[in-house]
């Protein structure tokens, strides 16, 4: 049970948060210029990090915001929190 | 007093005599015994069988680690507790415990059978054997395995008892309350931390408390006494929480940790008063201090496991902290100085004791203490065999050969009635591995110790591989100031004279003349596991540590390898010829000790399991005879019998009714999204499949909403309530899930739109009333409002009045029949029921529940999400081609609509089936096939809705099947278990498919 600390509310229990996979996929602007591979790609293909995976957190049971998160699989460390839109940090 | 119980002390009262029972028998003990103190008190030491040989077992320790005192705990149908360790129950009057596992008795046994056929049941004995034939499984092995396998007996009734949770946040936890913890404790308490301590016994000091050998001196005391001052001084200090009877059962990531504290379960019955049974703490704490001690290890030699073998240590607590000798005639059998101890204690209380060391000498100031005292010492030597059934009577030992590979000279018998077994010591690495934490193995103590790398949680005393008490105080002293940024405590200055262990000699499985096959030397007593089976395992290829331990089941027991883990290990690296330390561990995962579901669940129990949601209607509901279904948290109307109607009766009447007259239906669990901003018609056409920039303001419009994978989410009727407001509408199932979807895909890949989104579904009431008397019944509520087809078309809404409540009247239809949806605020949603349903008197107004809600929309062909769809349909599988856009450039899951997949003409599609006997209903869920004689049968889909409709007079399903759209008038076939039903390919839309009804 992580300690996180969402970017508009502060530390808060996991419990109030919930994952939404790999961050920094964006939809493509023109999904009809896509081959069926390029589609897949953007739909199903995600990373299973073990180490430095960025990821995106909503604050369901709280402001209810999406938010990106820096977080290390093999030992939960949370590197960074930063909102949405705004540019990784480096880690 | 009995002849065992030779000694007092000042741990149990022996002015306060406590009966019991054990297999029916009544028996006395004292205050402050455990169940299995007492027992031996009375020289009762087989207390069990073994699990798969059913051999014999006694009490072999005094905790936790516990693998053979496994009892039933009380008699009565709702209170009986199974696998309670004996040696962890604390004594109370009226106590009723039974052994376990050993059906018909403890003292006969059917199961000792398999202890004589025991060659023949070798590791994965079961996997093999039970294997084959199949047909024995069921009728043969099954039955016997359930019958003389089983470990107790769950309770038959629900528990009345009352646990509960407690949320707690604190500077530092400690864990564990023996010397190093309450150092630890005292260190941060006094430094102003609030600290909480918890301790798993019922008394605070761990080993120290009854230690009272004159080789461990602190500050010029005995270490017990020095401990004691320590421990009142320590309930004094005001932030600190202590916690007896408290133990840890999880210790996740970010220091959050739960434990168990038992709160009544030491009373008698009469003195529980109600009392919440047991609390589980969930403590998030800023640093955590383990100190959770270590456990003895047994020895593993040739018929290890008679009752009368018990560990060293244990032997020594019960003497010296309950006063009861194990045995009259004792022998202590070690690899180590730590059972010397043990020893002179028996010694002193006039005991006879005897040594055998497989070391070749020890020089420490405890081994020559007994050496002084004169006790006999068989140094280099091994016990080779034990003798005795239900008692251990004698034992063989030899000498060891130079490298202690081997056995040499003869064998010497010696008789005893209990001997004492140590092969050193395991530090509980549990704690520091569930948090995450490595281990290293540490060749000196043959033991794995923690590799700290956490910033925030430190392994204080034995468990941190420090066991001699000088090394325990002073480390943990400096490691705690450290930890906590302290330059000073009361511990710096402190004197310690103890004795200290110089030679160490480990071997896992002790040699001896016959061969391994025909020695039992068990590894893991509960679960009957050899070193033999272990070997067979490796022989047989299995090389994880892992797979090992699921093949012989070793360390799968109720003590999860507390005692057997390392050993197996052992044996594994010195058969394999690796060293200790590069195979790793197995996993050790919480709970440490069993945890009671009533623990984890807490209150939330009963009413209190789940949110139950009902509408504002509800109560009539319940006055009406309504019975209800679940649709997610909703409590839903399902039908309404009258009378003695059955389900199918009620559900023609009111489909009828709604189709001849007028029906109404309590829809205000449909899930509502307030939809406001200046993008908000843009927002959905990227969300729905269809355009909706051109509806009008007070119209509405049906809306299917994809997954970007191109598969059917949810649908429902939105309608624009003004330039910039929606109101949309979603299925009641899947209200939440839309709402986050919608709220992703704004703020992450939209955020540039302006749209806000406000669920709504708990503020309105929805009576939705349908039929061809529908437009009078609105007339009679809002009687100047026109209800002309032009002035109030289908799918249409306006605002209106009623009773002075403002309400909006929406013409959408679910059922095919003219249909009006009124939606008011909740408050008023039963009173507007009420009045719906006075109007509606003359056409015989009929309310129906989602049964005939369903039967309606099936005989009009429309979907339910979830029900006709599951997840794996795109709308041309559902043949809803006319509302997928082909002019919008973009929508969420329209790219995936032509991918090689999605475009497939085998895809299943959706289907009506008619059945041949118009009278034969299918079963939903039943599969479809279209050759009977083809094996293997080729299912090609599956019947998603079916009923018997009163409105067509026949049987009508929906169903999804390979290239069903091309398949209309084709015969299939729906095999059941005693026949087949004919069936034939049908259009979906079973009634009025020009649509008339809806303008009726
Ligand atoms: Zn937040």
């Amino acid at each position: 049970m992580f300690i996180i600390n969402c970017p508009y509310c502060g530390e808060r229990d996991q419990s109030e948060f919930s994952c939404g996979g790999e961050a920094h996929i964006v939809r493509p602007k023109q999904p009809t210029e896509l081959s069926d591979d390029e589609w897949a790609e953007y739909l199903f293909m995600r990373k299973n990090i073990k180490g430095v995976q960025f990821e995106r957190w909503n604050h369901a049971h709280g402001c209810r915001k999406w938010f990106n998160m820096v977080r290390d699989t093999s030992n939960d460390k949370i590197h960074a929190v930063y909102k949405m839109g705004e540019k990784p940090p480096l880690i | 007093m009995t002849k065992y119980r030779i000694n007092k002390t000042r741990f149990v009262d022996q002015t306060k005599t406590v009966s019991f029972t054990f297999d029916g028998k009544k028996y006395h003990g004292f205050e402050g015994d455990t169940l299995a103190s007492a027992l031996l008190s009375n020289g009762i030491h087989l207390v069990g069988r073994s699990f798969k040989y059913h051999r014999p077992r006694g009490i072999m320790s005094c905790g936790s680690e516990e693998p053979n005192a496994i009892c039933q705990i009380n008699d009565d149908t709702n209170l009986t507790e199974p696998n309670v360790r004996a040696t962890e129950i604390e004594l109370y009057e009226g106590l009723k415990a039974s052994s376990q596992n050993c059906w018909p008795n403890l003292n006969f046994d059917i199961g000792g059978i398999n202890n004589l056929i025991s060659p023949f049941i070798p590791a994965g004995f079961y996997y093999k054997t039970f294997m084959w034939p199949k047909s024995f499984w069921k009728k043969i092995y099954e039955p016997l395995i359930r019958l003389s396998a089983g470990l107790g007996k769950s309770p038959s009734q629900p528990d009345p008892d009352i646990y509960d949770h407690k949320h707690e946040h604190c500077d530092v936890l400690v864990i564990g309350g023996g010397i190093s913890g309450i150092i630890s404790a005292k260190i941060a308490a006094k430094n102003n931390l609030k600290t909480i301590l918890i301790e798993d016994k019922n008394i605070l000091g761990g080993s120290t408390i009854y230690q009272n050998n004159k080789n461990f001196i602190i500050d010029n005391k005995k270490s017990n006494e020095w401990l004691m001052n320590e421990i009142s001084e320590l309930e004094k200090l005001d932030n600190l929480i202590l916690k007896t009877r408290t133990s840890l059962a999880a210790f996740h990531s970010y220091n959050y940790l739960l434990a168990k504290e038992n709160i009544s379960d030491h009373l008698p019955l009469d003195k529980k008063n109600g009392d919440i049974r047991q609390r589980l703490w969930k403590i998030r704490a800023d640093k955590v201090i383990v100190a959770a001690g270590a456990i003895e290890r047994p020895l593993i030699f040739n018929n290890n496991d008679r009752p009368g073998i018990i560990l060293a240590n244990s032997v020594k607590k019960y003497l010296d902290f309950y006063g009861v000798t194990t045995g009259l005639n004792n022998i202590i059998f070690t690899n180590n100085d730590s059972a010397y101890e043990t020893a002179v204690s028996l010694f002193e209380k006039g005991i006879s004791v005897k040594i055998v060391d497989i070391r070749k000498k020890s020089s420490s100031k405890i081994v020559k203490n007994a050496e002084e005292l004169g006790i006999e010492i068989y140094w280099n030597s091994t016990v080779v065999n034990t003798f005795g059934y239900k008692k251990i009577k004698s034992i063989e030992i030899m000498n060891l050969s130079e490298d202690g590979s081997n056995v040499t000279g003869n064998k010497n018998r010696i008789q005893c009635d209990c001997l004492s077994i140590s092969g050193g010591w395991t530090p509980m690495v549990h704690m520091h591995t569930q948090s995450g934490g490595k281990l290293d193995f540490r060749e000196r103590d043959q033991a794995f110790v923690p590799n700290e790398k956490s910033e925030n949680h430190i392994n204080v005393g034995s468990c941190n591989g420090d066991f001699e008490l000088e090394e325990i105080v002073k480390n943990t002293n400096n490691k705690v100031k450290k930890f906590l940024n302290i330059n000073e405590s009361g511990f710096d200055k402190i004197s310690i004279l103890c004795s200290k262990e110089l030679e160490k000699k480990n071997i896992w499985l002790l040699p001896n003349t016959i061969s391994e096959g025909k020695t039992k030397s068990f590894i893991d007593f509960q679960n009957d596991s050899t070193a033999k089976d272990i070997k067979l395992a490796l022989r047989e290829g299995f090389k994880s540590i892992e797979h090992v331990k699921r093949y012989t089941t070793t360390g799968m027991a109720t003590d999860q390898g507390k005692l057997s883990n390392m050993h197996a290990l052992g044996i594994i690296a010195d058969t394999a010829g690796v060293k200790m330390g590069t195979l790793g561990t197995t996993t050790f995962r919480p709970p440490f000790t069993p945890l009671t579901f009533g623990a984890i669940v807490g209150r939330s129990v009963g009413k209190f399991f789940d949110v139950v949601r009902k509408t504002s209607i509800h109560e009539w509901h319940v006055q009406n005879n309504a019975k209800f279904e679940n649709v997610g948290q909703w409590k839903r109307p399902w039908y309404y019998p009258i009378n003695n109607e059955n389900l199918h009766e009620a559900v023609q009447r009111e489909s009828k009714a709604a189709r001849d007259s007028a029906g109404i239906l309590d829809a205000s669990t449909l899930g509502k999204i307030d939809i406001q901003g200046s993008d908000a018609s843009e927002f959905l056409n990227r969300v729905y499949t269809n355009a909706w920039s051109k509806l009008g303001i007070g119209k509405c419009r049906y809306g299917l909403m994809l997954n970007e994978d191109g598969m059917v989410y949810d649908d429902g009727v939105t309608t624009r309530l003004g330039e910039n407001h929606y109101l949309m509408t979603t299925t009641t199932g899947g209200a939440a899930n839309v709402l986050s979807k919608l709220e992703d895909y704004l703020q992450t890949e939209w955020p540039e739109l302006d749209v806000y989104l406000t669920s709504v579904t708990d503020h309105y009431s929805t009576a939705s009333i349908c039929g061809p008397n529908s437009k009078k019944i609105l007339k009679k509520l809002f009687p100047n409002k026109d209800f002309s087809d032009e002035a109030f078309p289908h799918m249409s809404y306006q605002d209106a009045i009623i009773d002075k409540i403002e309400c909006r009247i929406m013409r959408i239809s679910f059922t095919g029949e003219l249909s009006y949806e009124i939606n008011i605020e909740s408050k008023y949603g039963k009173s507007l029921w009420e009045n719906c349903i006075k109007a509606g008197e003359e056409y015989k107004i009929t309310p129906y529940g989602t049964e005939t809600m369903h039967l309606l929309r099936a005989e009009k062909g429309f979907i339910i999400v979830g029900q006709d769809t599951d997840g794996t349909m795109t709308p041309i599988d559902l043949q809803m081609d006319w509302i997928v856009s082909k002019k919008k450039y973009d929508f969420i899951g329209k790219r995936s609509l032509y991918r090689s997949d999605t475009i497939r003409e085998d895809r299943k599609q959706l289907v009506g089936l008619l059945t041949d006997d118009p009278n034969e209903i299918l079963e939903e869920g039943a599969q479809i096939v279209s050759e009977l004689d083809k094996k293997p049968v080729e299912m090609i889909g599956h019947v998603t809705s079916s009923y018997f409709s009163p409105n067509l007079n026949k049987s009508i399903a929906l169903a999804v099947v390979k290239g069903g759209k091309k398949m209309k008038g084709q015969k299939l076939f729906v095999p059941m278990e005693n026949k087949n039903i004919n069936v034939t390919v049908s259009d979906f839309i079973f009634l009025d498919k020009e649509n008339k009804r809806i303008n009726a």
